[in-house]
């Protein structure tokens, strides 16, 4: 089975950041780049089923990103993964979810899978509108917010997280999943996988090599940032005093009604 | 916010990839594993053995080894790095990752037969097995070549008795590479053996008591006849020249170890002298604390290149024990410096556990003692400069 796993390269969420005021985009120049901390849990999730179906399964990364980023989809090789494969071109810059979405299908169909696995979500554009765009374009089921993910005689069968519980789905193969944190922590890249990572192979695709229609990039994009603002300050917390647990919990029991919030 | 290190230098621009990915994987690891439970298992006097595993998944032990034993086949800066961080978290962490790679698993690889590595390195590296080094006596420290433990014809084998003493992770340990003179011969005949747990006559009890190292087990070893099979001497070792190679590679881990120490104390200080304020301002706006942050850092920067460099010179297979030497000695001295004066920066909070400075600070006092002392290493140069000894 071929287990493909989806991987934005992003600019290092603990590192400040700013937005340039004319293009309204994040200015990266000065950060690091690194794998997107979500897709780190579906990496995770990917090498769990490979390690539990064993035999031929194989976990490849697909990110699409500027070619100057390659040698960080190292990590994802040296936690586990087999290969890479990194679309890129000049012509992409600027895309759109739709336009994401779109270009990495046809990299994705090109690659070959039998089961795509992307994060939730990634820490900058934090969307979270790719992988539903993703299983559309590639025409597969698709299935969001999987805490679990099984693999079982070509069907599969997943943990859908809700905000009341989960549901459990299953579907057939090939199929797109979307994962939770709850699948698993992410793995520590180990010192052999870091020097076995440096034998893997991280494969380029242009878009000449793949069947595209009509404009891609920032001029294929059907939405277009207006404006881009702060978030407000948050109000101060407020401590709350109180002689004993019991009084202490009252007072955050009547704050909390008063917020109508229970 | 995950950990950034102290790197003046941007020393971190001239390390590989690897290096780096090596380093980054430990210090997470540190970060999530150790140092949550590091201060408790101190206090208690306890070495966190539930991280043996953890750390034998990740190919901490014995990491700068072949492939072909099961090790990760790094760089000796890489191997650096990861020591570097491992004392960041604590010096017992790191003693028992140098005891297992460098003198217990370097051993059977210097010295060890064909069977004796495929028996013993893959289960070391992976922390199945854990493995102890049993040079030094009760009357015999710094002067091993003295020892009184014997290895005496047996059979096809030996009878060892005698007794070695200040052995870390002596009474955890599955294999003994135990040092003896062979047949009562001079420091010529001292050779090592692979004395595994349970053998009749072969028993370890820990010291108790320290003030240092508190997260490690320190051991006597007794030997009263033990009979040993032929098979367990390391057929290449020979003289006291054998268990000295082990130690140059334990010392080449315990400079940058030691780093790691230093850099944990320097970044707590740093950060107290930013918020602690007294007379209305931080103290780190006042000049005095201004300039011990300044020669903390000073002395950190020039062990990192110093550490650097050896690293360097061990990968290209140039490095001389004495400049070994130089660096243990230099590095650990300054590390239980910076972790001095980072206490004292701290005021009274300095000498609570849930700061690291005195934590670290007590345990370099073993660092410094360990592996040679400080006073050793200079009569080593002293000895490499004029080539007359001091001894
Ligand atoms: C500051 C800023 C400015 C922007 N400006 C514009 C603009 O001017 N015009 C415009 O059209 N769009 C703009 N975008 C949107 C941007 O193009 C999106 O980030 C992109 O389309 C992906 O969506 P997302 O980041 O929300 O991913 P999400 O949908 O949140 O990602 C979910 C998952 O999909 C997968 N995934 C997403 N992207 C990739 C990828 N590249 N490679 C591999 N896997 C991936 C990962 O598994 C990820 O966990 C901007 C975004 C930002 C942050
Ligand atoms: C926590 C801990 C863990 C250890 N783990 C191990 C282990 O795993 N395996 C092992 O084999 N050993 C181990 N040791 C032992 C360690 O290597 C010895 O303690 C060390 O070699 C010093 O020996 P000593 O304690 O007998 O001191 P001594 O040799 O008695 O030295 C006492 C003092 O005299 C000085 N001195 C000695 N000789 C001279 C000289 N010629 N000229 C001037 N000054 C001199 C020393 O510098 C020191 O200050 C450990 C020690 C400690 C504290």
């Amino acid at each position: 089975m071929k287990i493909v796993v989806t991987v934005k390269l992003v600019p290092d969420p603990n590192a400040e950041k700013k937005i340039d005021a004319g293009s309204k985009r994040l200015v990266r120049t000065g950060i690091e780049t690194v794998l997107n901390p979500y897709d780190e849990y579906a990496i995770e999730g990917a090498l769990k089923i490979k390690e539990s179906l064993g035999g031929d399964t194989t976990v490849t990364i697909f990110s699409m990103a500027p070619a100057a980023s390659k040698e960080v989809l190292r990590k994802a090789l040296a936690m586990g993964a087999d290969d890479a494969v990194l679309l890129t071109d000049p012509a992409l810059e600027g895309s759109d979810v739709r336009g994401t979405a779109y270009a990495m299908a046809q990299g994705i169909k090109q690659t070959g899978f039998d089961l795509v696995i992307c994060g939730g979500l990634a820490d900058d554009g934090s969307t979270g509108g790719v992988p539903g765009a993703l299983a559309e374009y590639l025409g597969v089921p698709g299935f969001t917010n999987c805490r679990q993910v099984e693999v079982a005689g070509g069907t599969l069968k997943v943990q859908r997280e809700t905000d009341s519980g989960y549901q459990v789905v299953s579907g057939p193969l090939p199929a797109l999943v979307s994962v939770t944190m709850a699948i698993g922590e992410p793995r520590y890249a180990s010192l052999k996988g870091i020097m076995g990572a440096k034998k893997k192979s991280i494969a380029t695709l242009a878009l000449a090599a793949l069947s595209v229609d009509g404009a891609v990039g920032g001029d294929g994009a059907k939405t277009e940032v207006r404006a881009v603002a702060a978030p407000p300050v948050r109000e101060k917390a407020r401590v709350v005093e109180a002689p004993d647990g019991a009084a202490g919990a009252r007072a955050i029991f009547d704050l909390l009604k008063e917020k109508k919030l229970v | 916010m995950p950990y950034a290190g102290t790197d003046f230098y941007n020393l971190d621009a001239a390390l590989s990839a690897e290096q780096r990915q090596a380093r980054d994987t430990v210090r997470a690891f540190v970060d999530d594993r150790v140092l949550p439970v590091i201060e408790d298992a101190w206090l208690e006097g306890r070495f966190p053995s539930e991280l043996v595993p953890l750390l034998g998944t990740l190919g901490v032990f014995g990491a700068n080894l072949p492939e072909e034993y099961g090790c990760a086949g790094m760089d000796n800066v890489a191997y650096g790095l990861i020591m570097q961080e491992l004392e960041r978290g604590d010096s017992g962490l790191r003693s028992f990752a140098s005891v297992q790679g460098a003198l217990v698993m370097y051993p059977i690889f210097a010295f060890g037969s064909e069977e004796q590595r495929k028996r013993w390195l893959p289960a070391l590296a992976k922390g199945e097995k854990i493995g102890c080094f049993g040079l030094t006596e009760p009357d015999f420290g710094s002067n091993p070549a003295g020892m009184l433990t014997r290895a005496r014809r047996h059979g096809d084998g030996w009878l060892l008795s005698g007794s070695k003493m200040w052995i870390t992770n002596g009474s955890r340990a599955d294999v003994a590479v135990v040092w003896a003179k062979v047949d009562d011969g001079d420091a010529d005949s001292i050779r090592g053996f692979l004395v595994e747990r349970g053998w009749p006559g072969f028993s370890a009890r820990d010291q108790k008591g320290k003030h240092s190292l508190r997260a490690s087990d320190t051991s006597e070893l007794a030997f009263s006849d033990v009979e040993l099979p032929a098979q367990s001497v390391l057929p290449k070792s020979g003289g006291l020249k054998s268990p000295l190679m082990c130690l140059t590679q334990a010392r080449y881990g315990i400079a940058w170890g030691a780093i790691g120490a230093a850099m944990a104390c320097f970044e707590q200080a740093l950060e107290y002298s930013k918020t602690r304020v007294m007379f209305d301002v931080p103290i780190g706006a006042k000049q005095i604390q201004q300039e011990h942050l300044a020669e903390m850092l000073t002395e950190i920067t020039k062990a990192q290149l110093l550490a650097y460099q050896l690293g360097r010179l061990k990968d290209a297979g140039t490095m001389k024990p004495a400049q070994v030497s130089l660096a243990k000695r230099n590095n650990v001295d300054m590390a239980c410096n910076v972790a001095r004066a980072a206490r004292r920066m701290l005021g009274a909070n300095g000498i609570l556990a849930e700061y690291v400075p005195m934590r670290h600070m007590a345990n370099l006092e073993s660092v410094y003692t360990y592996e040679g002392t400080h006073d050793v290493h200079a009569l080593i140069l002293g000895q490499a400069l004029t080539g007359m000894s001091a001894f």
